[in-house]
């Protein structure tokens, strides 16, 4: 079977995160290497991902963590919430 | 959160026995997950700090519950998704930004923007500033429930099952919804690249569109 561009965009996702069958995968790499444009979106694709692994792209608030501490400092010290194995 | 070398079991055991204090370092690896969890959710800093709080504390609490059978992280991720969707009932936004309902045409095939090749630029456009608020707006923009997978699964990388236990989905749904929401924010970031790609001529003169 002869993949088309719109059948690689539905399995775009399932292709990155390496979960398509071993014959579909290859199929797939067979279409990529000689269609420009799915392996442009693939690539941005991909890319809009690294981005999003970059803590720098979605910050935490300043202050957070230590806020968050001093929450719990009061939380742990207050006997009565203490955890039961219950 | 490449955590599996630390003995959570341990720590937890040890806080159940008395150690309190290790709370602190028990959650301290996933403080970042447990904020963005619930910012995905309730979509403002204010609020998600205050959600972020209150499920730290409830874990706390609860720790005694903790079985074990799924990772703290999932544990720790569904009380998150949990605390989020009660704070958004309270503010009366659970209407604007359904979390239960099913959103219309999920089946729907989403397409791709067809771009220059992003190949050439990578390092230098992804440190760019705007491009990384490009990114930011695009993804608060998105519907909450392809935010909130696209959150558990890209930013906070949690697997599929664990994505679909802290949403109480099944996994196949966090696989379609998860690429959609990739799709929608591809389809949204491309013009911004196509802009301030150098253009390979040739490559454009090729595309079936022109």
């Amino acid at each position: 079977m002869e993949l088309n561009c719109k059948h690689v965009w539905a399995y775009i996702s399932d292709y990155i995160d390496d979960s398509v069958p071993p014959e579909l995968r290859e199929e797939i790499e067979r279409h990529l290497e000689h269609c420009e444009i799915c392996s442009a979106i693939l690539d941005s694709t991909r890319n809009i991902l690294v981005l999003t692994g970059d803590d720098r792209t979605f910050e935490l608030p300043v202050g957070y963590s230590e806020r968050l501490h001093e929450r719990l400092a009061r939380e742990l010290a207050d006997e009565t919430n203490a955890p039961t194995t219950g | 959160m490449a955590t599996t070398e630390r003995d959570e079991a341990g720590l937890i055991a040890r806080i159940l026995a008395g150690q309190k204090e290790l709370f602190h370092e028990l959650i301290r690896p996933y403080e970042r997950m447990v904020y963005m969890t619930v910012f995905s959710i309730v979509r403002n800093e204010t609020d998600a700090e205050d959600c972020a709080q209150d499920t730290m504390v409830n874990a706390y609490r609860h720790l005694g519950k903790f079985r074990g059978e799924a990772k703290f992280s999932t544990w720790l991720a569904t009380i998150a998704v949990n605390e989020g969707r009660q704070k958004l009932r309270k503010a009366k936004r659970a209407k604007e930004d359904s979390l239960d309902e099913p959103i219309e045409g999920d089946d729907q095939q989403i397409t791709p923007a067809p771009l220059t090749d992003w190949r050439e630029i990578p390092l230098e456009a992804l440190e760019r500033k705007e491009l990384r608020e490009t990114l930011r707006t695009a993804v608060a923009e998105l519907p909450g429930i392809y935010r909130q997978i696209f959150t558990l699964r890209d930013l906070e990388e949690l697997n599929v099952a664990e994505t679909a236990a802290a949403l109480h989905i099944n996994e196949n749904m966090v696989k379609v919804r998860l690429h959609r929401a990739r799709m929608m924010l591809q389809k949204r970031l491309a013009p911004y690249l196509k802009t301030t790609a150098r253009a390979k001529k040739e490559f454009w003169r090729r595309m079936p569109w022109n």
